[in-house]
């Protein structure tokens, strides 16, 4: 396979008996680059003291004080706005947006704004701020806990789009995006923070510990923003996916044995179109998985390149799994997953052309 | 070359200098911490009684100080005081004390539930009773409400049959709602109760617009809108208040001060500088601060901006000062962050002994009365909640048919989601060719 994906976890460096989950692996990237860089702040809904709904930010306030992480009023514009003048001012600001569905009161001040200073003033101003997010379904969260919004920032010239699907990843390519001049979203897949599963909303998540991809170096380490990682190496067809998918796709197509290349994108902006197309010249045959809504998805547009780049190598038309285009129900959440059974059925009618 | 003229600007005489003091940031700090014993004595708590009460239609340049002060009608003895009383007759006062009797022993139960695994999330609003019981009673059936998700009493109030709360906590086949909100997250149209939104602040200037509607329509019905004192911070809140001065709304703007949001206190909501009432105050708009744990108080001030709205004279903002007693959520602990001792101390006591006492006071209450209404309330709530459970709990069979995923979110289906319809009918015969262990017929 390519060089440009590089391979899953690592590791001569890293002591075997040193696994974390992911939200330990981005309490300790925040950490270690706060620990180098005196710029970088943390800021968000009840991050400080408290240290995150969801832990992220635990100890860090005690560690670096209170003018370096703290909480912030309810109010996703202000937070978004306020670390656009901070960045202008040279710190590097790592907002928390406390769930993702509520990242859009930010919006103007994202879209408008901090993805567009570099451009609109030529370089004299840029946006250095990374906006950490938890994302996705699967924990029952209803309508306003569950979406998946990465495509509407994809669509955004001027932002940066990453999603970790390890916590391997997650520490590295967080500190590659704290430590990148562009304005980063970093979308934290909440399903899987504490362990991968198979997609099957009755079989438990299992933990990180018993995966390779939970050993994480100490210390400081980065992984490119643009370089997919090959999750599996097959020569049946091209799975593309990212976060929570990556780890259903591994699962499904081991329950099938299909022996597919799964590329992780780990960033859709900028995306490793290289490793895309060396993969699926190299299968003839390409699946997209995501889980937010199909229409105008992200898949859509990976569906389009795949398309426009390696047609006369295709023996299948380009599918794609996705959630369905309605909004995330609370007591059919596992209806609306793309769970084993529409990946599987996706499989088997590519697969058969 | 010429020297520029010093006309067209000087950047060192700007510059005085590196003599000049540090910044420094200020980042908020509650007062006390897990641990910490409590003092709440810088809290000002004014008598009972002494508060003015202007006319409803009264300039909101003539009642600034009421949006510093606290309303408060019942005292130290437990009595009634002042020109804000509002001078209920016993039965209604009654009727106050058995609704929020009830929203305890409601959320009680299902908290209790959720602990059980029969849902996945609950809200209690322990302490904060009388910001929605009162207030709603001060108000016409036919007032549209806007509440934020720790309103349960409103539904009480308004008599919205428990089984359908306890339906909608539960995702069940008998949700109206059809599974897909949160729960607590309620909607009822036949109460005039808006469909609550997880986005905070969202239901805040949403108000607004149906009173704007009302006035447009010369039609008499008021709105009123809830939400938390953290969620003032949002954008959408300072939306709210233009929107309502500008047209001179028929808008009652609640904002319940309990203290804290999920762990932030209220000095992240801008508390330290001043209060959530002077919000009102830059924008023209009548504000009161009010006891939120007083009943009487409540009711008083709500209906008063109540009668404001309905003569025209425009909205009202009513900070309810009161207290979080139990934790944000299901999903809070709040001993990681503030002190245990808080609810013990807290100066304005609880809202539903306050008004129990004040009938005892007056003799028209005992505390054997008190101790048959709270066991009736609680099993009234266990025999609902059981009837409720014959219809299924979050996340064992019994919920609505997969199909009705892709109804509602356009008026007719299109071709895309019918296709997603049958997608999801086929994967769950894939999955569970017999039909679910507990689910009734019908995909
Ligand atoms: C736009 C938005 N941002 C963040 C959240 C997450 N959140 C839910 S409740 C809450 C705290 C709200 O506090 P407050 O307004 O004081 O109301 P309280 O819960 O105290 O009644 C937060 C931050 C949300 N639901 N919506």
């Amino acid at each position: 396979m390519s060089d440009t994906a590089t391979k899953t976890a690592p590791t001569s460096e890293a002591p075997a008996e040193r696994r974390l989950n992911m939200i330990e692996a981005i309490n300790e990237a925040l950490d270690v680059t706060m620990s180098r860089d005196d710029n970088i702040v943390v800021m968000g809904e009840d991050v400080g003291y408290f240290g995150g709904v969801f832990r992220c930010t635990a100890g860090l306030q005690e560690k670096y004080g209170k003018s370096r992480v703290f909480d912030t009023p309810i109010s996703e514009c202000g937070i978004i706005a306020a670390a656009v003048g901070m960045g202008a001012y040279g710190l590097r600001p790592v907002p928390e947006i406390q769930f993702a569905d509520y990242i859009y009161p930010g919006l103007d001040q994202l879209i408008s704004e901090a993805a567009r200073l570099r451009y609109r003033s030529a370089g004299e101003y840029t946006s250095p701020m990374t906006v950490r997010s938890p994302f996705g379904g699967g924990i029952f969260g209803g309508q306003t806990h569950s979406q998946s919004p990465e495509a509407i920032f994809a669509h955004v010239s001027g932002l940066k789009t990453v999603i970790p699907a390890t916590p391997y990843d997650a520490k590295g390519l967080l500190i590659s995006c704290i430590e990148d001049n562009d304005p980063v979203i970093f979308f934290e897949p909440k399903r899987i923070y504490n362990g991968p599963f198979t997609g099957y909303y009755d079989k438990p998540v299992q933990p990180w510990k018993k995966f390779d991809a939970s050993i994480v170096p100490e210390g400081h380490y980065t992984i490119p923003l643009g370089k997919a990682r090959l999750a599996n190496e097959g020569e049946e067809l091209t799975i593309l996916a990212y976060g929570t998918m990556v780890h259903v796709v591994e699962a499904v197509c081991a329950e099938k044995g299909i022996e597919a290349d799964i590329l992780d994108l780990r960033t859709i902006v900028p995306l490793d179109i290289e490793a895309i197309e060396e993969s699926v010249k190299k299968t003839g045959r390409c699946l997209i998985v995501h889980e937010a809504t199909r229409t105008a998805g992200f898949g859509a547009e990976l569906s389009a390149l795949v398309t426009e780049r390696c047609f006369y190598h295709l023996e299948a038309p380009v599918e794609r799994v996705t959630g369905f285009d309605t909004p995330y129900p609370h007591s059919l959440e596992w209806a609306y997953f793309p769970g084993p059974i529409r990946i599987g059925e996706a499989l088997d009618k590519i697969l058969a052309e | 070359m010429a020297a520029r003229p010093p006309a067209e600007g000087d950047r060192n005489a700007a510059s005085a200098g590196d003599n000049r003091p540090a910044l420094s940031l200020h980042v908020p700090e509650p007062k006390y911490r897990p641990g910490d014993a409590v003092d709440f004595s810088h809290i000002q708590v004014p008598e009972a009684g002494a508060q003015a009460r202007p006319d409803e239609t009264a300039d909101p340049k003539d009642m600034l100080d009421l949006a510093h002060d606290l309303i408060r009608v019942l005292g130290e003895d437990n009595k009634a005081h002042g020109p804000w009383d509002p001078k209920l007759d016993p039965e209604t006062l009654r009727t106050m004390l058995g609704h929020m009797a009830m929203t305890r022993a409601f959320d009680e139960r299902m908290f209790r539930g959720q602990r059980q695994g029969k849902t996945s999330f609950y809200m209690k609003c322990t302490g904060e009773e009388a910001t929605s019981v009162s207030a709603s009673m001060a108000l016409a059936a036919d007032d549209m409400v806007f509440p934020s998700y720790r309103q349960q009493g409103i539904l009480i109030q308004r008599g919205y049959p428990m089984i359908e709360m306890i339906n909608q906590i539960y995702s069940n086949r008998g949700d109206k709602l059809k599974g897909r909100q949160l729960p607590i997250m309620y909607s009822s149209r036949e109460h005039n109760f808006f469909s609550i939104s997880g986005n905070l602040a969202t239901q805040t200037p949403q108000a607004v617009g149906w009173a704007m509607a009302s006035a447009i329509k010369g039609d008499s019905r008021i709105a009123a809108t809830w939400v938390g004192e953290g969620s003032t911070a949002e954008g959408d809140f300072h939306s709210a208040c233009l929107f309502a001065t500008v047209y001179n709304a028929p808008v009652i703007l609640n904002v319940v001060n309990n203290q804290w949001a999920i762990s932030s206190f209220s000095g992240f909501a801008g508390a330290e500088r001043s209060t959530f009432a002077a919000r009102g105050v830059g924008y023209g708009i009548a504000s009161l601060r009010v006891d939120g744990n007083d009943p009487l108080g409540c009711y008083a001030a709500e209906q008063w901006a109540a009668n404001r709205a309905r003569a025209n004279a425009g909205p009202t903002l009513i900070e309810f000062f009161s207290y979080r007693a139990e934790g944000h959520s299901t999903s809070d602990d709040p001993s990681g962050y503030r002190s245990a001792q808080e609810r013990e101390e807290w100066p304005l006591g609880d809202p539903v002994m306050r008004l129990k006492n004040h009938l005892i006071a007056i003799g028209e209450w005992d505390e054997e009365r008190q101790e048959k209404m709270d066991l009736e309330a609680a099993e009234y709530v266990k025999k609902v909640t059981k009837e409720a459970e014959a219809n299924g709990i979050l996340g064992h069979g019994l919920h609505h048919p997969f199909r009705t995923m892709f109804e509602d979110v356009f008026e007719e289906l299109p071709w895309h989601l019918k296709e997603q319809s049958e997608q999801a009918i086929r994967e769950r015969e894939t999955k569970f060719p017999e039909g679910l262990p507990n689910e009734g017929k019908g995909a």
